[in-house]
Order: structure tokens, then sequence, then C-alpha cells
């Protein structure tokens, strides 16, 4: 016998993925409004709500930011694993080997970096090469990710059987982690300490301080809005060094949408920055237009 | 085509893994112990073989060492496929040749992963 699927509301279903957008700018396509039923059934069975058009009742009626910061949590695409895409995570470890080598200060920011799967493999790609090339330093990496729950998962450093499993091979799961007893897989404090992690909404605020060798924003494009997309470019733009680099997932470019980022003529794959003064309302280029008119 | 030999006692097990490995083109065959696997390696020798721990016959282990004194076409990748899950037993496996280690249980997603990282998915 099948279950007949009960159908979302269309309004509540508008109200949550309209939460979703206005605080991340990740849109759900209205044909995948079954997912709002899906990813948010653990949180009514854990908070005895009934379903999910009750649960956009009380979001609605009421102002619990606790509650509507958990539903954006869980309406989150945080899909990630280690080493995803592992030719393409070599590639960009490799990127800035030669500054690290030479013992110059590398910065690498993966953005909206989930469970911080993405930045730990980054970071043993780095710690076997500073081993076995003697290298001087490792890069300083930070991870950023909107979720406030991904982000204290990731500090944490703690991954179940299944998540442990993917992507990373057996010998630096063995090197690098440590079953905790409790069936969950546990980052050694020598990998974990390597990457720092901070909560950051990539629509809504600057990038964190300083500028990068590197940024990683994978398949985050993707899921935002067309209007937005411009605008995580132009920051990621300006967060680079001169000479450094960007790398977006398979799929995603910035052709179109940013006259600031062009394809790297040096690695292929990569963006770098072209130079050009932002074109963002209130950046560099409008500002100093302004300036002439007045 | 490439092809994958399953390797457990367990009937359920082998139906599960080789409905997954069917999906990822996989020509599948089985055997319910070590020396049964043994055999079929010699008549045609997989890609790859799924290798369960604990076994009646020949174990998952002793398979292991016997594979290593074959002469065959070429030497096949080795993913342990078992319950033991604890650091003791995974060494123990790497350390006498086995490729890769799957923990059960396990998905689709895990087992995928697993045959990529051994190159043959």
């Amino acid at each position: 016998m099948t279950m007949a699927v009960q159908p979302i509301d269309s309004g509540c279903a508008r109200l949550l993925a309209g939460l979703l957008e206005q605080r991340t700018g990740q849109r759900i396509a209205p044909n995948r409004s079954w997912r709002l039923d899906t990813a948010l059934k653990p949180l009514l069975a854990g908070l005895a709500i009934h379903d999910v058009d009750d649960l956009a009742r009380r979001l609605r009626e009421g102002r619990d930011e606790v509650l509507a910061d958990k539903v954006v949590d869980l309406l989150l695409n945080q899909e990630t694993s280690f080493f995803r895409d592992a030719g393409v995570i070599e590639s960009a470890a490799q990127a800035v080997a030669v500054p690290l080598a030479a013992g110059m200060p590398v910065h690498i920011w993966c953005a909206a970096c989930a469970t911080g799967q993405e930045a730990l493999s980054l970071a043993m790609l780095f710690a076997e090469r500073k081993a076995a090339e003697r290298w001087p330093r490792m890069p300083e990496i930070i991870g950023t990710d909107v979720s406030a729950a991904a982000i204290a998962r990731a500090r944490q450093g703690s991954y179940s059987q299944f998540e442990i499993q993917r992507g990373l091979p057996v010998r630096r799961m063995m090197e690098w982690f440590a079953p905790d007893g409790d069936g969950q897989w546990g980052a050694t404090p020598a990998l974990l300490n390597t990457v720092t992690y901070r909560r950051h909404n990539l629509v809504a605020e600057p990038p964190p301080a300083g500028r990068y060798d590197l940024i990683l924003c994978r398949n985050v494009l993707f899921y935002l809005v067309p209007r937005l997309r411009e605008q995580v470019l132009e920051r990621l733009a300006g967060a680079l060094k001169p000479g450094g680099l960007l790398l977006l997932g398979a799929g995603e470019t910035v052709i179109g949408l940013s006259d600031r980022l062009r394809p790297s003529r040096r690695l292929r794959g990569f963006y770098e920055a072209t130079g050009c003064p932002s074109t963002a309302p209130g950046g560099a280029a409008e500002v100093a237009r302004e300036a002439q008119s007045s | 085509m490439k092809t994958c030999l399953i390797v457990d006692d367990s009937k359920v097990i082998r139906k599960v893994a080789r409905h997954i490995l069917e999906t990822l083109d996989f020509a599948v065959t089985e055997a319910a112990d070590g020396r049964e696997a043994l055999e079929q390696c010699r008549q045609s020798t997989p890609d790859v073989v799924l290798l369960d721990w604990n076994m009646p016959v020949m174990s998952g282990m002793e398979f292991l060492r016997a594979l290593g004194t074959e002469t065959l076409s070429h030497r096949p990748k080795v993913v342990f496929c078992t319950t033991e899950n604890g650091m003791a037993h995974i060494r123990a496996a790497i350390e006498a040749g086995a490729d890769e280690y799957v923990m059960k249980p396990f998905d689709r997603e895990t087992l995928h992963s697993k045959l990529q990282i051994v190159g043959v998915a």
C-alpha cells in the first residue's frame, strides 16, 4: 500500500521558501517544494509540530527567531563530502603549492563550507605535502557557512560512519581520524586545528577580513537567485589578493555575471581578478563615478 | 564493463550489494566464502573483490593472504566490506594488502565512492 503524500499548502510553501531566500539567497524551485516536507520532518517530530503547514503558521504568527534559524538550517543544501571531485581538490592544493613551498603566507577561504569536509580535505593534502616536502608552514584556512549548526559540527570535526566513508580513502581516515566510541569519527586535533571556522552569510555580509590567495566557493552560485550571483561574485573578486584564484563548482561560471573575474590564464578551471573596479552598488567604480559627476 | 566479485556468506548482503553494483554498471558474480571466491578468481579474475571478513570455510583475511600467492591474469582490487569497524581490524586489513575498507552498514554513495578511490568506478 502506498501512503498518500499530503500536499503542502502553497501559501505555506511560499512562506518557508521565502524565509530561506530572504536569509540566504537560496531558492527552492516550485517543482521541488516536496523538499520542504522531507527536510523539515526531523524538526517537526522534535517539536511535536503536526505538519509543515502548522510550522508555517507558527512562523507567521510569532517572532520565533530560533525556530526560523532551525528551519533555514534544515532547508539549506548542505551536500558535501571529503574530496568531492578529488581531482579539483588536488588542483586547488597544487595552485598554492609554490608559495607554500617557498615559506610564504597563504590564505585560503572555503566559502559555504557546510560541515567542513572540503576544508579538511585541503588541510590533509597540505599537511601531507608539508611533511613530505618539508614546507616551512601550512596555509591559513578559514571555512565559513551561513548555518550555525553546520559550523558547530565543522568545529567539532566529528563525522558519522556514512560521512567518513564518502570520498575519504581509508589510509587517510586512519591517519587523520579516530573512532570516538559512539559510532562517530573525530578529526585529530592536528588536523582540526589547521582550519578556523566562523558563521558567515555570503549574500548579506562582507567577506571575512583579509585578502585571499585562493577562494573555494563550489556549488553555491547554482542555488542563488540570479541577482545575488553577481553580488556574491563581486564580493569574492574583492576578497582576492592580486593574482589570487577563485574556484567555483563544475557548471558554475563568472561569464556574463562579473567583469571583475575572468578564467585564469595560468590554471584551467580557476578564475582570477581582472583588476577592473567594482561596478556593484556602492562599489569603488560607482563611488568614483559619483565623485566625478559632482 | 567492470567486474566485481561479491564475497559474503549473507545472501541478503550479496543481494543488496549486487543491486547497487548493477546500478553502477558492474557485471557481478557472487561467492559465499573465501574458498569459493578463490576458485572463481582462478577461473576469471574480476576487477574488484568486495570481501566480507567473517565467513565459514575461509575468512576474508585468509582469502586475501591466499590471493597473494596465486598467479592470476591480474591482481584484483580488494575492498573489505564488513561489520568489523574497529581501527585494529581496519589496520590489519590494509597491512595485509586490502586496497579499501567499507564499514557496514553501507549505502550506494559509500560503495560508489570507495570503488572510485580504487579506480574501478
